[in-house]
């Protein structure tokens, strides 16, 4: 198993082999994000109970946790994609956490959005300047920030190693949004779901959360390869590899 | 590993570390201004600004809401199970206020130990549940706590 891992580490590192092999992985994705997204939208809007307080609005946490778990877990990967680039000096890497910043900020957006949505009703605002929120509203500026400072440096090797670097100073911050609420006084709740409890609700109204989270994981790991795809024949376009399967098409 | 990513590598991870004491130290020294509110002790102890702006939360306390008969205001108990603060309102509560939720309150502390509220918001626990379950669990008296002072909070005193 081991083993098996390392060679597809490696070989997902060349960049003929990664636009190969991801391409047979596509469907797979793709059909498992629409089916768990369509199944697990339709179980948590519709057929899971309504909070005992908050009523129906609480189903805003089908969107609202998934996107903002996406939010954190793809910024950490993007690190561990800088780690991978300035170490291993593995370029592929720095394709895909190109491919993953957009994505990030796109989650992180929804998070804070559905996030302010959802404290009209419950809490009467829709923004409070506390650590949570805060710190998630700085994620969203190191994932813009990560946007930009590709598009400002020449040549790409420049800014391949600055974005690495920006990357894994900013996952500092991800520890400070997950332990914000434990550490200070904030109006946004503890975490419902945590690893060494069991989850601070009933199975009818966690699984269809789940099936949300895994189906948001399906949907990046789709998008992330399409864009990565697209980005490694705009990388690799003057190889013979890049005009054999574009010619065959 | 050769010898030059292992320095690499190790160079990453001190960075990173010394990166996050000095961030740790920073929040640490800020966590005064980090905190969203003032918890009751707190302000009981004169710890809160006389006559500016701040923000207090706590629990409401069971039976202590007390609502005018021909206006919007309303005088409500705070606490932290340690200390109370009486809050006082003129305007709309938010539809989750209730006695035994918690709230912040965001006012000014006036002489007399009181908070004149301009803004009321509530504040909800991370335990989501049917109504059936929780008609269930209140008859059994076993509702979870919803306060953010957990650690000082009689187990399921709500």
């Amino acid at each position: 198993m081991w083993k098996w891992l390392t060679t597809l580490y490696h070989r997902l590192g060349s960049p003929k082999w990664f636009y190969q092999i991801t391409g047979r992985w596509l469907p797979w994705f793709a059909i498992s994000a629409l089916v768990l997204l369509s199944v697990g939208l339709v179980w948590g809007l519709v057929y899971a109970p309504m909070d005992y307080q908050q009523g129906n609005s609480f189903r805003i946490i089908y969107l609202h946790v998934p996107s903002a778990i996406l939010a954190q877990s793809i910024y950490v990967m993007m690190a561990i994609a800088g780690v991978v680039l300035l170490v291993w000096k593995m370029k592929m890497a720095d394709v895909v956490a190109q491919s993953m910043a957009p994505i990030g900020a796109g989650m992180t957006f929804m998070a804070l959005a559905t996030g302010a949505i959802w404290g009209v009703p419950t809490w009467g605002t829709w923004w409070m300047w506390d650590a949570r929120l805060t710190s998630m509203l700085i994620l969203f500026f190191l994932y813009l920030g990560l946007i930009a400072l590709r598009e400002a440096l020449k040549p790409q090797e420049v800014a391949a190693k600055a974005c690495a670097l920006l990357a894994i100073v900013g996952v500092i911050n991800i520890p400070i949004i997950k332990y914000s609420v434990d550490w200070w006084y904030t109006l946004h709740q503890p975490a419902t779901f945590t690893l060494t409890q069991k989850p601070a609700m009933p199975a009818s109204m966690w699984l269809p959360l789940l099936i949300m989270v895994l189906g948001f994981y399906a949907l990046l790991g789709w998008s992330v390869l399409l864009r990565a795809r697209a980005e490694v024949l705009l990388r690799e376009r003057k190889s013979g590899w890049v005009r054999e399967t574009l010619e065959k098409k | 590993m050769t010898p030059k990513r292992k320095k690499k590598l190790a160079l990453i991870g001190l960075m990173l570390s010394a990166l996050a004491i000095a961030v740790g130290l920073t929040l640490y020294a800020l966590s005064a201004n980090i905190n969203l509110f003032f918890a009751p002790t707190q302000i009981v102890q004169g710890e809160a600004p006389l006559d500016r702006e701040i923000r207090a939360g706590g629990m409401v306390v069971d039976g202590s809401v007390q609502r005018d008969s021909d206006s919007l205001n309303v005088r409500f108990a705070v606490t932290d199970y340690n200390a109370e603060i009486w809050i006082n309102y003129d305007k709309i509560l938010p539809d989750l206020f209730r006695e035994g939720q918690g709230v912040v309150v965001v006012g000014r502390l006036n002489e007399t130990g009181e908070i004149v509220a301009s803004q009321v918001l509530a504040r909800h626990d991370e335990n989501y549940m049917p109504p059936e379950v929780a008609a269930a669990l209140e008859a059994a008296g076993q509702m979870p706590d919803h306060s953010p002072f957990r650690n000082q909070a009689p187990q399921n005193q709500y």
